[in-house]
């Protein structure tokens, strides 16, 4: 294309183009329904979902305890520092979209996206009350009278009592749900629950109904990286134009010589949510969602033509079928070293965090020395060292442990060594039901033991549950005088 | 997106081309302009309401609904404040020695006393509460108490205070500085320091203590006692264990004996005429109790 000058300044902003995507029927439609259903069925119905987990604890079985900084998945309980965990499933979702994405190109826009999902749903909405493409048309170019005042308020109170119940089921996920729907409705849930339904219904409302393409096409910066992932092998949304062209009206009782199988007939555009022509080719606007490829279809079984004008593929085929020559099989295009290097990192993400999940210890502890003073002189000459302890009973009942500080190795006692713990006449802590218990701890050498004099002994210590269901050890360290 | 296929060539360029590639003269869409004048408008209401433009010396307009941080940290203050009065006052009238056994008590007091500590004592016994050896101000971890480490000697401590000319109830006592005051002769002093170094377990020379012990049993003993392990009553420290509050070299010692020790501390309790006490009772009674948790607590 050559560069024009342009004759006048163009204008600083473009106008939406509004799109009227008309009903279309077909398979792609109708995994895109079953999907939609499913998808919000999941989303409206997790919160309430009840799961014993005994009286301490919450008995939802999908809460995010932001107030506990806790968040809790069935059997699953994440703790703060445990927090890994959620950035292991970060990466998974990262990595998992780059497999889809580099296999089959944007299915995420196309059938999984909310926005795509609530757009959809809104789209019905409106079907439902303004009619369809040709209707909805006629709707927006008439004057503001009594039926287009009477059909858009029906249409705006449905879209936002749409939003009310996007937003009111989102602030659940992170109180328990029954409490707080009571306290919604008598008005005395927190002013951050209101605030939070509010900003997601105005969302929820803003971009289902009237920004909906363009959330896709300006503010959403993943297309742009999928259009890095995607390569002649994915299988995207094409038009066989080597089939289709020279395109032309199809006239009754006529055979029309030398014209391609595309009537031109504007069912593609017609229900395209993005409001683009597949025809042109591959366009960032594109989301893959099939409705085209339904459109497509039905017009071809009228005329009697092979469905599959629009359809799936991959940019790699158009040679072979071109030439008429045999294409290769999807899962060829699929299953090549790219998808496969993928999968391979995302399922060892997958794999680490289940083993990490399983290997994680009912007791957590850590213990921080005493930075200031290093060390302490005792009256006797003895020295002691001060630390922290910090132990984490996830039990779901009150626990007490045996602390026990032996030597680096752990399997000996170190001679002239005793642990003293703050307010305590034995070496025993109890702990309560799911909570950290911080206690101060020392560790004292006799004034003439080795320790007193080094200047860094390592030391093991041990916390045992009493009732012997486990015990862990941390290694840390004793600041002596270092004057031997 | 336009209702009817564009071709692409109809489009506008920029003018601009590299290497054959050139740029489109795209327009804004209208929601992103109008979002930008939006947050222009909102701008300058903004600076009209809120505190904004520093154009006086003393500080920025004040803004029409009249915010403050400053204030906002006043109140939360106040709210903290308000919320605590339950706990302050149940702890104003609890035993001092069954805080520790009282869950809140305890947990309330480990934490404002800490806020406490670090806020008034910090700057001469440390951050850690290690003391500064060899400056004379005591470390509050370790088993050794010159006016005491109960919990109740902790409090009337901190309420009043050591040396102090502004508390009437300060703990007082006052060595005498047998040098400067020619009590007692250099060799003298010499001889004492060596039968210090004795009975702290150091090395000494066995030739001078002979003589210092009798120096000591006529100079030091009615405070330190006898066998110098010190008297709490008067503030006179043990002088056989292994803690030093200045130091128990021999230089330091003779200068000790010599010119004496004078350390003080402020009154905690100390209201000046007319003002608010520098720690009100609960302030106090959290940090003595923070204090004697900290290992060295008897």
């Amino acid at each position: 294309m050559s560069s024009t000058e342009p004759s006048e300044p163009a204008p600083l902003y473009a106008a939406r183009e509004p799109v009227f995507p008309r009903r279309v029927k077909g398979s792609f439609r109708t995994l895109k329904w079953v999907l939609m259903a499913l998808m919000l069925g999941v989303y409206y119905i997790t919160p309430w979902i009840r799961w014993d987990r005994g009286p301490a604890l919450p008995d939802q079985a999908v809460l995010l305890d932001l107030a506990n900084r806790r968040f809790f998945f069935f059997m699953i309980e994440i703790w703060p520092h445990e927090f890994y965990f959620v950035a292991g499933l970060l990466i998974m979702a990262g990595l998992g979209l780059f497999l889809f994405t580099s296999a089959l190109g944007r299915v995420w826009c196309g059938y999984a996206c909310p926005q795509t999902v609530w757009t959809d749903l809104f789209i019905l909405v409106e079907r439902w009350v303004e009619g369809d493409r040709n209707n909805r048309i006629r709707l927006h170019r008439q004057k503001w009278d009594a039926e287009k005042i009477r059909k858009r308020l029906t249409k705006w109170t449905l879209w936002l009592l749409i939003g009310l119940a996007t937003g009111g089921a989102w602030v659940f996920y992170f109180t328990d749900a029954p409490t707080l729907l009571v306290n919604l409705l008598n008005g005395t849930a927190s002013p951050v629950a209101y605030t939070t339904i509010a900003v997601a219904t105005a969302t929820t409302f803003a971009f289902g109904g009237f920004a909906r393409e363009q959330m896709c096409i300006y503010a959403c910066p993943w297309p742009r990286i999928q259009a890095a992932m995607m390569d002649e092998d994915t299988i995207t949304i094409g038009y066989r134009e080597w089939r289709g062209e020279p395109r032309g009206k199809l006239h009754k009782g006529q055979t029309p010589e030398g014209q391609g199988d595309c009537i031109d007939c504007m069912a593609c555009f017609n229900v395209c949510p993005m409001g683009i022509d597949i025809r042109n080719g591959q366009q960032l606007e594109c989301i893959t969602c099939g409705l085209c490829i339904d459109a497509c279809d039905e017009m071809m079984d009228k005329i009697g033509k092979p469905r599959g004008l629009i359809a799936y593929m991959a940019l790699k085929d158009e040679p072979n079928e071109r030439a008429g020559k045999p294409v290769i099989s999807v899962w060829k295009h699929i299953l090549r070293p790219r998808t496969m290097l993928y999968f391979t990192l995302w399922s060892a993400v997958g794999i680490a965090l289940v083993a990490a999940l399983f290997m994680r210890s009912p007791i957590e502890f850590n213990l921080t020395p005493a930075r200031d003073p290093l060390y302490v002189v005792q009256g006797d000459g003895s020295i002691r060292n001060i630390y922290t302890m910090r132990l984490r009973n996830k039990a779901g009942k009150d626990a007490s442990f045996r602390i026990t500080v032996l030597g680096e190795h752990g399997d000996q006692a170190v001679k002239g060594l005793h642990l003293i713990i703050e307010g305590q006449e034995a070496n025993l802590v109890t702990a309560p039901a799911d909570e950290t218990l911080t206690q101060r701890l020392y560790i004292e050498a006799d004034a003439d033991s080795k320790l007193a004099h080094e200047d860094r002994t390592e030391l093991r210590v041990w916390v045992e549950d009493v009732n012997g269901t486990g015990r862990v050890s941390v290694e840390t360290v004793f600041n002596g005088k270092e004057d031997h | 997106m336009s209702k009817k296929p564009t071709k692409k060539q109809d489009v506008e360029t920029t003018g601009h081309s590299w290497d054959g590639i050139s740029e489109y003269n795209n327009p804004l869409p209208r929601w992103w302009l109008w979002t930008f004048y939006a947050c222009i408008v909102w701008g300058v209401g903004y600076s009209i309401a809120m505190p904004a433009w520093p154009i006086f010396k003393d500080g920025a307009t004040p803004g029409l609904l009249g915010s403050s941080t400053r204030a906002n940290v006043a109140a939360e203050i106040d709210r903290y404040a308000k919320a605590n009065e339950g706990v302050e006052a149940k702890l104003v009238a609890a035993d001092l020695t069954a805080i520790a056994a009282d869950p809140e008590l305890a947990d309330y007091t480990r934490n404002a006393g800490a806020a406490v500590f670090r806020t008034w004592c910090a700057q001469c016994h440390g951050s850690g509460a290690g003391g500064n050896a060899g400056l004379g101000y005591p470390n509050l971890l370790d088993s050794d108490w010159l006016w005491g480490g109960s919990i109740e000697d902790i409090y009337t401590t901190v309420q009043h205070g050591i040396r102090n000319t502004e508390d009437g109830d300060a703990r007082y006592s006052q060595m005498p500085a047998f040098g400067r005051d020619e009590l007692l002769e250099p060799e003298q002093i010499a001889q004492v320091v060596q039968h210090v170094r004795k009975i702290s377990g150091q090395e000494f020379d066995a030739a001078l203590e002979a003589e210092g012990a009798v120096v000591f049993a006529d100079n030091c003993a009615s405070c330190h006692m006898e066998d110098g392990t010190g008297d709490r009553m008067q503030g006179a420290p043990n002088l056989t264990d292994a803690i030093w509050l200045y130091g128990g070299d021999v230089a330091t010692l003779t200068e000790t004996v010599t010119n004496a020790r004078f350390g003080v501390m402020p009154s905690w309790s100390f209201t000046p005429e007319g003002g608010e006490p520098r720690l009100s009772e609960a302030e106090i009674r959290s940090v003595a109790a923070y204090v004697h948790g900290l290992g060295g607590g008897e």
